[in-house]
């Protein structure tokens, strides 16, 4: 099932420029598996052997995957996977 | 000591003085990196300071712009020895550094005069923020007095005051109709496709230098010498950590004898992520959906949360919570024993530093400074059934009255 994944500026050096990547899965996992077959170096730069980096923050349809299911959460056919660097912010 | 680049926290990969806040390697925070201070005269520093403007912008040799300068002069704000909310508590030596008498009444007048100054040597011609209140008051204020366009994103919930003090400004105010995550989320993507500057996104490694001067300015006020311990709010955790980086340096430069003070971190109950990862052993925080009064600090995903704890952890302090019933008293004990009325903050910090008293972890030796960041009219709704006035006809028998039946009342 197609899922449209928004790539931020940071790793758009290792996605070949694209702002928006449709890649199929139906969890968040099987999202990120995709775009990791796809794009060579885009694993080392958001995840480790535990998982997603502890500054990186994944979204479906605009809400954090640690209110969901983390990486289990399940994405429909067409939403929206968000990726975004966790250190912004201040009050 | 010119700043020579931004750095990783993480992997320590370097980057040219951009707007950039990411490292692209790992995603790790990216900071100021500065020229070594090594061989600087400590007795030089001192005087360049001291010689310096009534501002932040005394301590320009630790910041990282060109030309300090600012249309609204922030900071040299009073610390004030509070020798009556210190007796009130059982405690020996209390400062209170008032952050509340910047020119838009909160320290964010200081990481905003900081972000805008690199922003223009950097050309940006548009600043922007997203923000819980103080920080849009600051935003809107600045980039007015600079004559810069302005975009400011707060949570469409906010105070009414907050809203009102960053309108009157002329700024593009944009209501979000979310919590301040989910503004901080959107400005985050907002600041990949904008050639904006954002203050607390793109800008954050300037803007996050700022805070320091609030600790370099407690040292001096102190005549050059470090505090025991430093009481603070923590919200994305960015003052807390920046006011021990500030300590650090003058210590490394020679400027401070001794070691860094202990650390306490003050959170409100209905928005804890830092102080549960405390409690917790944890050295990440988990985020949560904020629910509290202290809307200044409701920030459920703590960008610099695992640094913060790192901080408390190393100086032997803490990071605890206090509930909405307790912030209000905390706010009213600051305003009768001191005469300063602080926001919704000042009374998570002035709670957590009764806290501490009551629960005995602060030595009647020590030397202590609360920190309070913001002003109590911005968020006066708090005050709102803490006091019953008298209402009287314009008699004297009638105040009389009043008065024989208010004592009659206290007595009883």
């Amino acid at each position: 099932m197609p899922v449209n994944v928004k790539i931020p500026t940071q790793l758009r050096a290792a996605t070949d420029g694209e702002a928006v990547a449709v890649v199929d899965g139906t969890t968040v996992a099987e999202v990120l598996d995709a775009l990791y077959e796809r794009f060579g170096d885009l694993k080392a730069r958001i995840a480790d052997d535990d998982g997603l980096r502890r500054f990186v923050n994944v979204y479906v349809g605009g809400e954090d995957i640690r209110f969901l299911d983390g990486l289990a959460t399940a994405v429909a056919d067409g939403a929206e996977v968000t990726i975004l660097p966790a250190v912004a912010g201040g009050q | 000591m010119p700043p020579e680049a931004l750095r990783c926290k993480e992997c320590r990969t370097e980057y040219p003085l951009e707007a950039r806040y990411v490292c692209e390697q790992c995603f790790g925070p990216l900071e100021v990196r500065y020229a070594s201070r090594a061989g600087l005269d400590p007795a030089e520093l001192r005087r360049r300071i001291e010689a310096g403007p009534y501002s932040m912008w005394r301590y320009a040799d630790f910041l990282p712009v060109e030309h300090p300068h600012s249309a609204l002069a922030a900071g040299w704000t009073p610390l004030i020895r509070a020798d009556r909310l210190a007796r009130e508590l059982g405690l020996g030596e209390l400062w209170v550094k008032n952050d509340a008498a910047n020119p838009t009444h909160s320290f964010k007048d200081r990481v905003v005069s900081v972000a805008l100054a690199r922003a223009q040597e950097l050309g940006f011609t548009t600043i922007a923020c997203a923000s819980t209140g103080n920080l849009a008051n600051a935003v809107a204020a600045h980039a007015s007095a600079a004559g810069l366009e302005s975009f400011v994103f707060i949570p469409s919930d906010l105070e009414e005051q907050k809203v009102l003090a960053t309108g009157i400004y002329g700024t593009n105010l944009v209501a979000v109709r979310g919590n301040y995550d989910d503004v901080n989320r959107l400005c985050t993507e907002l600041a990949g496709e904008h050639e904006w500057a954002f203050v607390n996104i793109n800008m954050r490694p300037y803007y996050a230098e700022g805070s320091k001067t609030l600790a370099f300015e407690i040292a001096e006020q102190l005549g050059f010498a470090l505090p025991d311990r430093v009481v603070g709010p923590i919200a994305s955790g960015s003052l807390f950590t920046k006011l021990a980086r500030g300590f650090e340096e003058w210590i490394e430069a020679g400027l401070l004898e001794g070691s860094l003070p202990t650390f306490n971190g003050a959170q409100a109950a209905g928005c804890s992520p830092v102080a549960t990862a405390f409690a917790e052993g944890r050295d990440h925080c988990r985020p949560v959906k904020p629910e509290t009064i202290a809307k200044s600090l409701a920030i459920g995903n703590p960008a610099d949360g695992p640094y913060a704890l790192d901080l408390a952890r190393r100086t032997g302090g803490s990071i605890d919570a206090v509930t909405d019933e307790e912030i209000v008293d905390g706010i009213r004990l600051l305003a009768q024993t001191t005469g300063i009325f602080t926001e919704t903050a000042g009374g998570v910090t002035i709670a957590v530093l009764r806290a501490l008293a009551e629960r005995g972890d602060i030595d009647a030796s020590e030397r202590v400074v609360a920190v309070i960041t913001g002003e109590g009219l911005k968020t006066l709704e708090c005050a709102r059934g803490t006091f019953e006035a008298w209402e009287i006809d314009a008699r004297a028998e009638s105040f009389e009255q009043a008065h024989e039946s208010r004592l009659g009342a206290v007595a009883a």
